[in-house]
């Protein structure tokens, strides 16, 4: 038994044998031809059937991964139409009358060497890119599209590196994982791996030359690849297999159905997300938005402030990569148990109670600005929403209101694109709740956060083990808070919705459908089974009941 | 013929999505339309001469363009390279 340590790209878990994968450099041959124009013609048939592949991977691709990284199909084809490309290949045709194989070839072998040359490693790697089209042109040439995969069973292919047009087209059925030495979790070929739903790693320093033909598992939640396991690893793995694999087609079944009642209403149901690194897990699971985007991350992982340029890049990535869908972020929350040293935070004796979130933004405006205008920004690219942490007065909200405004005009007068943003806020004190009536009339919309709004009117410090027994996340206290809240969103004719943890409470989700929430936001792999407890309530019939049990 | 000199912002400067982008922009006009850096110029309408320019954040770069649609095209341009470069 021997095992290697990969990252992982996609979770599960995979056992079978290994195949190798070894990129046919396709071997061109150079042979004269006496009617030029007709080779030229071939040349032109074979990238038009390329460019169709691609039209067609590229819309495979929108489906399943979105928007943003599908965009790498659409460069490949205007690569097969660049004129510089098409001009190469026609003019050695014609001026050395050799085959449209060895003209694409070595116009391919021009183009990535001036990439390769360039001082800059991200153009470094498109020469990949050129060859992978190319190698596209060439398989059509030689007859019939390239099959990635020859083997009968499927198998765990393992490889030194991917091409993103042969991870998307690997045959489903064929493929049970895919283990590469090289490639990193940015890359179009990680990206892409998601798509295909099966276990994947990177960056694993695999011998591949002494693996081949093995038997193999790779636990995508691991992180382990490990060939000629023992009979203990075996049975373990069967059993982690068996477990996931049941999860997984529960959760097919749901994809792609409307979050409806029995008696036709409908719910919003969002994914929370704490990294940019989770939208891989937002889009598997079906998610109608970002219903919480936890900007915090990105200060925690620096070591100073983070910059405009730097922020707004990460949201133009979340709202592109939705594609339309709603993205709300939510400003920094950052204080209590979440802090940064560079923001030398005075030690406090209670700083649940203390200075955090927006009380922060509202004392340190350049921080709060340089966020506001990151995320206007932004908007141009998506449908954008904000929301404001830890509110208890109006006052505040009014203050936010300015700033915002402000911000946006800055931007008119700088000429740069902005979109329509909703702004809302997170409804997490107990005096938000008691005047969310008023609120309600200077926000587009409410998001209850039941974690702080629980600690908060229970008066019980939630990361207190002690404290356990008397909390009670179902205190009737906490569910009459939701309710008022709710309701007096509706009365000002805004929507309101859930992103804290209780949301995703299948026990609740009748309770929360029966006073009337909107949106429940939850973390991604709670998404369709918050979908399945909608689909199985009649709101009509059991809201009584459900009145009557909780509060 | 019309010209305007720009400084990218965007921290990764003109790499394969927005040169994907900027092309089909590009191609929108009939008119010539050339982007420039350092003393290298490419055609805005061929996307291997766009990425090989290597346009990085804080550079600046020259966009003209030239025929029977020039002003839309410019305009087009420096449009597009505020909203996306």
């Amino acid at each position: 038994m021997k095992k290697y340590e990969g990252k992982s790209v996609f979770g599960g878990i995979a056992i079978g044998k290994v195949l190798v994968y070894k990129k046919g450099e396709q071997q061109v041959k150079r042979w004269r031809v006496s009617d030029v124009k007709a080779e030229i013609q071939r040349f032109e048939d074979a990238k038009m059937a390329a460019v169709e592949q691609l039209k067609q991977l590229y819309d495979k691709a929108v489906r399943e991964v979105g928007e943003a990284s599908a965009a790498i199909f659409e460069i490949h084809q205007m690569m097969l139409d660049d004129l510089d490309y098409i001009d190469s290949i026609h003019n050695m045709i014609e001026t050395q009358e050799v085959n449209a194989e060895y003209a694409v070839a070595a116009t391919s072998d021009n183009f990535a060497m001036m990439f390769s040359s360039m001082d800059d490693d991200y153009m470094k790697e498109r020469a990949a890119d050129v060859k992978d089209v190319s190698e596209r042109v060439l398989a059509i040439l030689n007859g019939g599209s390239k099959s990635t995969v020859d083997t009968d069973e499927p198998v765990i292919i393992v490889a030194d590196d991917l091409a993103p047009s042969e991870t998307v087209q690997l045959d489903k059925d064929k493929v049970l994982a895919f283990v590469t030495v090289h490639g990193s979790s940015n890359s179009h070929t990680a990206i892409l791996a998601r798509t295909m739903g099966i276990p994947a790693l990177i960056g694993t320093p695999v011998d591949l030359d002494s693996v081949d033909g093995k038997m193999a598992v790779v636990d995508g939640y691991a992180g382990a690849f490990i060939v000629d396991p023992d009979g203990d690893t075996m049975t373990q793995m069967e059993e982690k297999k068996k477990k996931d694999q049941e999860k997984k087609e529960l959760l097919q079944t749901l994809k792609g159905k409307e979050n409806i009642t029995l008696d036709g209403k409908k719910v919003m149901v969002y994914a929370n997300i704490g990294n940019i690194k989770d939208l891989a897990m937002v889009l598997q699971n079906d998610a109608g938005g970002i219903g919480l985007f936890r900007s915090e991350f990105i200060y925690l992982e620096h070591d100073d402030y983070p910059t405009e340029e730097e922020q707004f890049k990460i949201y133009k990535a979340v709202a592109e990569t939705m594609a339309g869908k709603r993205v709300i972020i939510r400003t920094l929350d950052i204080g209590a148990d979440k802090q940064a040293a560079y923001f030398n935070m005075d030690h406090e004796e209670n700083p649940a109670l203390g200075y955090r979130a927006i009380r922060i933004c509202l004392t340190r405006e350049e921080i709060f600005r340089t966020q506001l205008r990151a995320i206007f920004r932004a908007s141009a690219y998506g449908k954008i929403s904000v929301m404001y942490p830890m509110i208890i007065s109006m006052d505040e909200v009014k203050k936010i209101k300015k700033i915002a405004a402000e911000v946006k005009a800055e931007l008119a007068e700088q000429n740069i694109a902005v979109g329509e943003v909703e702004q809302g806020i997170m409804i997490e004190t107990p005096a938000a709740v008691m005047i969310s009536e008023s609120l309600a009339k200077e926000v587009d919309f409410f998001s209850i956060g039941t974690n702080d709004l629980t600690q908060y009117t229970l008066a019980i410090d939630r990361q207190n083990p002690k404290l356990e027994d008397f909390y009670d996340p179902h205190h009737p206290a906490v569910l009459n808070m939701i309710r008022m809240t709710v309701e007096n969103a509706h009365k000002a004719g805004i929507w309101a919705g859930i992103c804290g943890e209780l949301g995703a409470d299948l026990e609740l989700t009748k309770f929360f459908l029966s006073i009337g929430v909107d949106e429940l936001s939850v973390s991604p792999g709670s998404v369709l089974a918050v979908r399945k407890a909608i689909l199985e309530t009649d709101v009509e019939k059991e809201r009584e009941e459900q009145l009557k049990k909780w509060l | 013929m019309k010209e305007f000199k720009y400084t990218l912002t965007d921290p990764e400067g003109i790499h394969a999505r927005p040169a994907g982008e900027l092309v089909k922009q590009a191609k929108e006009f009939a008119c010539s339309i050339t982007i420039s850096k350092d003393g290298k110029s490419a055609d805005a309408k061929r996307i291997f001469a766009i990425m090989g320019l290597a346009a990085k954040q804080g550079q600046e770069v020259t966009v003209t363009a030239d025929g029977s649609d020039e002003d839309a095209a410019i305009q087009a341009m420096e449009e597009f390279m505020k909203m996306n470069l």
